[in-house]
């Protein structure tokens, strides 16, 4: 039996392939200039970007279902999970004031008769 | 219990068990009903060493001194027990046992979606349970089953490698078996099989299998890093190094809590077909049933701090993480609610099957709820590493997942092996089995309301009348488990023939030949009723 | 085991056609990528946490590692990536030359990462006293970099251990492919694959492509961070 499966020209790969390369070139460059805190910023929204076209185009993401869209969210938003509270844990510690190490109650303990 | 056949049933000439003979066609066998009797004599194998460590435990706790055992020696007991009995039973049971057994019949289905996979998923089994047990018998582990950093990495002289080692090889049998299960009921239901006409079954193992595919790799490479940094020494939970030994904590509850939920949401599906078969009815709010199963395994994923209130971890996380622990009893609750809603003005049946739901809803409504004391910060401070914890996880562990695996096996045993059991021996071993538990577990939560501390070789002599309580209590439990061992063995070769539906129950897996044939279905059923479609008046007599 | 045969293609008994085949082996592979992403992700949870507690440590190490290396292996990997959908798609153009070609070059180019990598990358850290553990020890202009970041030495050597154990497990998860590319070139040698059944060749790109984008994270998060405008 015959499938109906979109195969796509050459050229449209080359061009994703050519994106990528321009996007790594980019994001290389970048780096060698002063944005402070946007480095970080600037390199991650990049390598989202790159990601997403190998998805979308390389792994085909756009002709699934929505059951696999379902599943890569899935998969980022339980690693953004795991990752932002592990880490709102330790920069939260200090939020609540506390009173020094522990200290014995001023109350005496009662007496056992 | 009313039978359905009028004449006497008979075995059907050729089904799985005997469609082929030899030691081969068992070890290479691609049949998921095989592949569920592999694990059930391998996951019975490790129940017993974990059972015979938690008899040494009880013995050693009846003296305040020590029975028995050294510290140290003890410590590789509780910590054996917990391992093997978490790592390689609890998870393994019902996922692997009714669970495979079950999956592709309840949907229609010849088999899984990957038998060959299914497969290997035992033989990983089989290997991750060699290399562990050959880790406790040249000298175990004595962390305790958490394998805490720094103890677990830097200080401990015991088999912490080869320990970790096994367990990370377990750890993807469970990966795979959540794989395979995911894609077979997305895939491969019968036509009419919609989500909504699924056994409630079914959507307990897809929640499960979920939690499988994502926190199961998160353990994986956290036992890799003690790993690395047993045999390297490079510091990643070393504080002296730099490390953060909570980061250990957070990656490894990440996991560990959701895996609670692995343990007990398909004991949760189980039950739901023992009441609905037990009482002849449909499960009383279907659709809140079936989303409580997913709601519990996405909200399980964001409880995890409630492990670490007295870690040093921020209080605004805690506060956050007590919060989602109250949030993730609600869909619990809303089980319990719908099991007992379907009793109400039911014909229950007091089968074997029947009493374990029952023994389940009760213990588990008290496992359940004594969670939430401990998921109170205030509560917590006092009740954290006492034995209250100890007799929490117990009871829905215990009474409430190995409860809805026994009741599971008692129901389904007639499919699996075309023989049914000797009920009065049954009822009669799960009655000891509930007296048994209460009377091992239930002075627990007073030994740790008074301050006992849990992982303990030896206590205050004020507790020891609880102790021994608990110790004869775990006596009693032994028996009560010995006993099915025995007779379902014996009813596997001289039980009565059962026949393919002794229970009336609904069901496509009552559809077809107790035991089935290789492919369950000669034909690809047709699914046109909702699950659980009793007729209305059967529901409602006497 | 006997199988169905549908016009030249294998559909295995527990399926009823190959859609179904292909739309379980396809889902499949997904969720094993999904366990992939947080197997990994233990690893950047570890990696985020010291990152902001240890800001200075991570700048240094970043800058310890040659840049040159980290570009050169993107460009490689997506070069990889292209010659492998090329591959997929000469499966389903059922052209067993293209596709024995496309896979050559795919496992060329990831038997060349994974080489130079360890051969040349790897081993020049190992001669710069860069492995953590007890040998760490960075020496000349490298403790010069790390002073200059007012970085404390166990601290780097912390960085060190995420940049060994990410890059490591990544390359581990590079020669695995390399080996499913193997079994798929044998495979296409016996002319299994170009029979319109091109759903293992589409499975392995999944995994491949994967690959790819774990690495499209690492470069910037290993070998970019803190700028290079020093």
């Amino acid at each position: 039996m015959s499938e109906h499966v979109h195969v796509h020209p050459k050229l449209f790969y080359v061009k994703v392939f050519l994106a990528l390369i321009v996007l790594t070139t980019i994001t290389t460059a970048v780096a060698y200039v002063d944005l402070g805190i946007f480095n970080t910023v600037v390199a991650l929204v990049i390598a989202v970007c790159k990601a997403s076209l190998v998805v979308l185009f390389f792994m085909h993401l756009k002709e699934q279902t929505g059951m696999t869209r379902v599943v890569i969210i899935a998969a980022a938003l339980w690693l953004s999970v795991l990752i932002v509270i592990t880490l709102s844990d330790r920069f939260t510690r200090h939020w609540f004031p506390s009173n020094g190490p522990w200290e014995a109650s001023a109350v005496t303990a009662p007496q056992s008769q | 219990m009313s039978t359905v056949a009028v004449e006497a049933p008979s075995l059907p000439e050729v089904h799985y068990l005997n469609a082929d003979y030899g030691w081969r066609s068992w070890l290479f066998t691609t049949d998921h009903k095989r592949i569920a009797w592999l694990y059930l004599i391998s996951i019975t194998v490790m129940f017993a060493i974990g059972g015979l460590s938690a008899t040494l435990i009880r013995l050693n706790l009846i003296e305040p001194s020590g029975l028995l055992f050294e510290p140290a020696t003890y410590n590789k007991l509780f910590t054996a027990h917990g391992l093997v009995m978490i790592f390689f039973f609890l998870t393994q049971s019902i996922p692997t046992v009714l669970g495979n057994f079950l999956i592709p019949i309840m949907i229609g289905a010849r088999d899984v979606a990957f038998p060959k996979l299914n497969l290997l998923s035992w033989y990983i089994y089989v290997i991750g349970a060699l290399v562990f047990v050959l880790s406790l018998i040249s000298g175990g582990v004595d962390t305790g089953w958490t394998l805490y950093t720094p103890l677990s990495t830097t200080y401990a002289n015991t088999n912490v490698l080869s320990a970790t080692m096994g367990i990370f090889i377990a750890g993807f049998s469970s990966i795979l078996t959540g794989l395979n299960f995911m894609v077979t009921i997305h895939k491969m239901r019968a036509p009419g099989m919609t989500w909504f006409r699924l056994p409630l079954f079914i959507w307990a193992m897809y929640a499960t299998s979920v939690i499988f595919v994502l926190a199961m790799p998160v353990i994986a490479i956290t036992l890799a890093l003690i790993a690395l940094e047993r045999v390297w020494h490079v510091g990643i939970f070393d504080p002296g190094l730099g490390g953060d030994p909570i980061l250990f904590q957070h990656l490894f509850w990440f996991f560990g809590h959701p895996e609670v939920y692995i343990l007990i949401l398909p004991s949760m599906g189980v039950i739901s077909e023992l009441v609905a078969a037990g009482c002849r009815k449909r499960i009383f709010g279907y659709s809140f049933v079936a989303f409580s199963s997913v709601a519990i395994a996405a909200i399980s994923f964001m409880v995890w701090g409630h492990h670490m209130f007295l870690t040093g971890q921020s209080v605004y996380a805690g506060l956050v993480f007590s919060a989602l622990s109250f949030a993730v009893a609600i869909p619990s609750a809303v089980k319990v609610f719908n099991w007992t809603a379907t009793m109400h003005k039911a014909s229950v049946s007091y089968d074997t099957p029947m009493l374990y739901a029952i023994g389940f809803i009760g213990l588990f409504t008290i496992g359940g709820l004594t969670g939430l004391f401990l998921a109170s910060m205030g509560a917590d401070v006092h009740l954290h590493d006492t034995y209250f914890v100890i007799a929490h996880f117990h009871y829905v562990m215990v009474g409430g997942a190995i409860m809805g695996y026994l009741g599971g096996l008692h129901l389904w045993w007639p499919k699996m092996t075309g023989k049914m059991y000797p009920e009065a021996w049954a009822r009669f071993a799960c009655l000891l089995i509930f007296a048994g538990f209460n009377l091992t577990f239930g002075p627990q939560f007073i030994l740790g309301y008074v301050g006992m501390p849990r992982r303990y070789a030896v206590y205050p002599a004020e507790f020891q009348v609880l102790n021994v309580m608990s110790s004869a209590g775990a006596s009693i439990l032994a028996l009560g488990y010995l006993i099915p061992l025995i007779y379902f063995a014996w009813s596997a070769f001289r039980g009565p023939i059962a026949g393919p539906n002794p229970w009336g129950a609904k069901g496509l897996e009552w559809t077809i030949a107790s035991p089935p044939p290789t492919h369950n279905f000669e034909v690809t059923p047709i699914v046109t009723e909702e699950a659980y479609a009793y007729e209305p008046e059967a529901a409602h007599v006497g | 085991m006997s199988a169905e045969v549908h016009g030249a293609i294998l559909v295995a008994e527990q399926f009823d056609d190959f859609e179904q085949q292909k739309s379980a082996d396809a889902f499949g592979m997904w969720l094993f990528l999904v366990t992939e992403v947080l197997f990994f992700g233990g690893l950047f949870c570890g990696y985020c946490l010291y990152r902001n507690v240890y800001p200075e440590a991570w700048a240094a190490g970043s800058h310890l590692l040659k840049v040159q290396y980290g570009a050169f292996y993107t460009a490689l990997l997506i070069c990889s990536s292209l010659t492998m959908a090329l591959g997929v798609r000469a499966s389903q153009l059922r052209l067993k030359t293209s596709l024995t070609v496309y896979l050559v070059l795919t496992w060329i180019m990831g038997a060349a990462f994974v080489y130079i990598k360890l051969r040349y990358e790897w081993y020049g850290d190992y001669l710069e006293g860069l492995v953590p553990g007890p040998h760490f020890a960075p020496h000349g202009e490298n403790l010069e970099l790390i002073n200059h970041f007012h970085a404390l030495l166990p601290h780097v050597s912390l960085f060190f251990i995420f940049y060994f154990c990410m890059t490591g497990l990544h390359a581990l998860h590079m020669v695995v492919g390399v080996g499913l590319l193997t079994a798929l070139l044998i495979l296409t040698q016996q002319g299994k694959t170009t029979r319109g059944n091109y759903n293992w060749v589409e499975i392995v790109g999944l995994y491949w492509h994967f690959v790819d984008i774990v690495w499209i994270f690492l470069f910037p998060l290993l070998y970019l961070i803190g700028g290079r405008y020093v």
